[in-house]
């Protein structure tokens, strides 16, 4: 088994609020990510796939065509647009590092032939990242 | 669904790595330049892990803010700007980023509100340490 990690970046912009909260409740809990103006971010995502190596080729995957996938399926949906306003899974999430890497591993997942998604981990910033490993249940602990 | 957020903080300190168990000879040997009497100094990097659902309603697995209040009072203010050595944490044991590793890992177990899966010291560029309890 080989893990495969291909990098990919996005600049985009998001603001964090619930709308069944008020003001002051928005920004006790999110403090200034909560400006409705909003603000942006450079993202990066790596994505991680597992699987064996061809024979022939010596490939798990061929790069070219995960790169191809994740600009078709990720970046070109996300480069350049505001999360909350322009992507549609973000109506009805807030586009948290945690909810990005939920919904770049829902829009990767099947679409990877012959591997098996691995890791989904997004930057925020160079000094906070979320992963994402498909995992539906767990973590109820907190 | 599950997810695990990681965050780095940043401190910079001294330390002289130097065992009471060992002779001024045992000690060269074994820490070599990093056994030099006056000390010598890192800039520490601390990423650490945690797990937990994430919440339906606010997206997070825990609330960022918190977990950057709890590791300034805790972390980057106890270790920045001091001499490891000479922290009560590091009276018995020797201040390696093994050692600090672990008291940071004690530390942040502290924090309830997600689960403490990992802590990842980058002692310089070279050379990390993780430590998972």
């Amino acid at each position: 088994m080989i893990f495969l990690t291909r990098k990919a970046e996005f600049s985009s912009a998001h603001y964090y609020w619930i709308d069944d909260w008020s003001e002051e409740e928005n920004y006790r809990v999110f403090g200034k990510c909560a400006n409705r103006n909003g603000h942006g971010h450079n993202y990066t995502v790596e994505v991680t796939v597992a699987g064996e190596v061809d024979p022939v080729s010596g490939f798990v995957v061929d790069l070219k065509q995960l790169k191809d996938i994740l600009e078709r399926e990720v970046i070109s949906v996300y480069d350049h647009r505001h999360l909350n306003l322009e992507v549609p899974e973000f109506r009805s999430s807030i586009p948290t590092t945690e909810n990005i890497a939920i919904a770049i591993w829902t829009r990767l997942k099947n679409k990877i032939p012959n591997a098996r998604l691995h890791r989904v981990r997004v930057y925020e910033m160079p000094d906070l990242f979320a992963d994402f490993y498909g995992e539906e249940t767990g973590g109820e602990q907190a | 669904m599950k997810a695990y957020l990681s965050r780095r903080y940043h401190f910079s300190a001294s330390h002289r790595l130097h065992s009471e168990a060992y002779d001024e000879v045992r000690n060269h040997e074994v820490y070599g330049k990093c056994n030099n009497p006056h000390g010598h100094g890192h800039n520490y990097t601390v990423e650490v892990t945690f797990s937990g659902k994430v919440d339906p309603l606010t997206g997070m697995v825990c609330n960022l803010a918190d977990l950057d209040a709890f590791a300034k009072t805790n972390v980057v203010e106890r270790f920045d700007q001091t001499n490891l050595n000479l922290l009560d944490c590091f009276a018995n044991r020797v201040s390696t980023t093994e050692n600090l590793s672990i008291e940071v890992y004690r530390i942040f177990a502290g924090f309830s509100a997600a689960h403490l899966e990992r802590v990842h010291i980058e002692e310089t560029s070279n050379n990390s340490f993780d430590y998972a309890g």
